[in-house]
């Protein structure tokens, strides 16, 4: 029946791997094709508005003039201080998870399932716990309890909290694929020698790994420095008229002023520049968390 | 079987398991001390586990436990008055792979020692020459003690470990496939090392190399299937064993 006198496979095979190919390769130079097209436009839409005076000056006339500074500064606020709030956290939960939990024990199984349902709950989920858990219950109990007024409202802070929060799950699962990477070995050395398991992960664990928890750590605060429906109803702010000084504070951030400018300007057409050069700029942050973090894991393959 | 010299390590009706399946039956083994001890066998005939049973090792795998008694110094270290970290802290090991801590060779050396105590700076220097010395590495790296362990060969590694291992100051050295890594020339200098440090230590070494085994060691335990098939003096088990298992391995018949 089939007759392939040069080939030993039949030919409708060899069309179907022929056409694999070519749909693979398509997808391939597609998905270069779409980042390339995207930065390239905002570069040459934007590249132009991003300037001294626009970093570092204050919006005027109803944000259709003037700079970013207060979002910028409160982006990189933001960022900081969920870092600060979330990395330590997330960390510890996965030295639990990898060195001291039995790993098919009901609670490492348990941690492992929210860990993983908390990764799929959608940001603007993760905004409306941190109103209802931040802000109504701990901020209003520590108000009640300090007789102040200054926590049961949106703020820097809880805003933190909530974006440390939705990358908590970004965090765990990268540490813990970092000290999994350490080898067993080395553990097994270092207790032969009468270390206690607490040493043998401060003195030999954690240095082996460091690289690998920061990398993580930066890939998971790019994630939270682009997020905006998580800190919708937290304590951003669509104007502010000084960089905070407290936590309490609310703040301006970059990818809320993008939406506030493209959304909710009486002449939108009027900030088109101004959307450019932020979003241009948006980019430009997370690029460079994402380059700090490539630089470090080439510095640790060079080790 | 030598038995006038005092027993370091004794087991009886020792058991293991890992999980449901039994890795060790019912091994009874007396172990003289400041001698050399070999134990050789198939892959998976359980004379590792046996070996890492004596300074719990084992303990670190979830799902594994364990029947009958180990004992080292008279006492059973699976009791439960036995602290593993102390018990750990008597007991050096040497493992199959060269294993040094992406640390300094110095380091390397005083890591067991900073633990729990801050030596002063010259008596760490001085324990330090003294186990490179005891590890014949010390002419070789007594100029670089700074520089990183990994930029050691692998013969030298293995010393190294063997050297950090000594540094601790145990009575018993444990030792598991030491030199299945290591080149004819590194295997020469541990095998040497090995002859040298059983003046001083109680050493139990895991190795497949027989011909290893009748150099170094001054008793042979065979090990079959989780069982102890033959334990006696290394000469009278490479020359005229008593059971015949034993004897077709050492002639190459099977394993």
């Amino acid at each position: 029946m089939m007759q392939t006198s040069t080939s030993s496979m039949p030919l409708p095979k060899r069309l179907i791997g022929f056409f694999a190919v070519a749909i693979a390769l398509t997808a391939a130079v597609a998905v270069l094709g779409i980042v390339l097209g995207m930065v390239g436009s905002f570069v040459s839409n934007g590249g132009a508005g991003v300037t001294w005076t626009f970093l570092s000056e204050f919006p005027r006339n109803n944000n259709t003039e003037g700079g970013i500074w207060p979002a910028l500064a409160g982006t990189t606020l933001l960022v900081l201080l969920m870092t600060i709030l979330g990395v330590p956290v997330g960390t510890a939960t996965a030295i639990y998870l990898t060195e001291f939990a039995k790993q098919d024990s009901w609670f490492a199984r348990s941690v492992r399932f929210a860990v993983n349902t908390l990764a799929g709950v959608p940001s603007i989920v993760f905004g409306l716990f941190g109103v209802g858990f931040f802000i109504q219950f701990m901020g209003s109990g520590i108000d009640g309890w300090l007789g102040t007024s200054s926590f049961g409202d949106g703020s820097l802070l809880w805003a933190s909290a909530t974006l440390a929060v939705l990358t908590l799950p970004v965090v765990i699962v990268a540490v813990e694929e970092a000290l999994r990477a350490v080898p067993r070995d080395l553990r097994e050395a270092s207790l032969a020698l009468g270390a206690t398991r607490w040493q043998t992960i401060t003195k030999v664990v954690v240095p082996n790994a460091v690289t690998g928890i920061l990398t993580g750590s930066i890939l998971a605060v790019g994630r939270g420095a682009g997020e905006v429906a998580a800190i919708l109803f937290v304590g951003v702010t669509y104007s502010a008229e000084s960089i905070p000084t407290a936590v309490t504070e609310k703040f301006m951030h970059l990818g809320y002023h993008l939406f506030v400018l493209s959304t909710q300007s009486p002449d939108v057409d009027l900030t088109l520049p101004l959307q450019y050069a932020t979003t241009l700029v948006l980019l430009g942050l997370t690029f460079l968390l994402n380059l700090t973090a490539i630089l470090i894991r080439s510095r640790l393959r060079k080790r | 079987m030598a038995k006038d010299l005092p027993l370091k390590i004794e087991s009886h009706d020792f058991s293991f398991f890992y999980g449901a399946k039994q890795a060790l039956h019912n091994i009874t083994i007396g172990i003289p001390e400041r001698r050399v001890t070999a134990f050789i066998g198939p892959s998976g005939c359980g004379k590792s586990t046996f070996l890492r049973s004596i300074n719990r090792m084992n303990d670190l795998i979830d799902g594994t436990s364990t029947d009958g008694h180990m004992v080292v110094d008279g006492v059973d270290v699976y009791s439960k008055e036995v602290d593993v970290v102390t018990l750990r802290r008597r007991i050096g090991m040497v493992f199959q792979k060269s294993i040094p801590f992406p640390k300094s060779i110095y380091e390397n050396i005083t890591y067991g020692l900073t633990l729990n105590d801050r030596p002063s700076k010259s008596d760490l220097d001085s324990i330090v020459e003294t186990c490179l010395r005891k590890a014949a590495l010390w002419d070789e790296v007594k100029d670089r003690l700074n520089n990183s362990a990994l930029g050691l060969s692998g013969g030298q590694q293995q010393r190294l470990c063997i050297a950090r291992a000594v540094a601790i100051n145990p009575d018993i050295l444990l030792m598991d496939e030491p030199c299945s890594a290591l080149d004819p020339i590194s295997t020469g200098k541990v095998e040497e090392l090995i002859t040298e440090l059983k003046d001083t230590y109680t050493i139990v070494l895991v190795t497949h190399n027989m011909q290893q085994a009748a150099r170094v060691s001054d008793n042979t335990g065979f090990f079959l299937m989780g069982s102890l098939i033959e334990f006696d003096r290394t000469r009278t088990i490479f020359t005229s064993p008593s059971v015949k298992e034993t004897e077709d391995y050492i002639t190459g018949r099977f394993g």
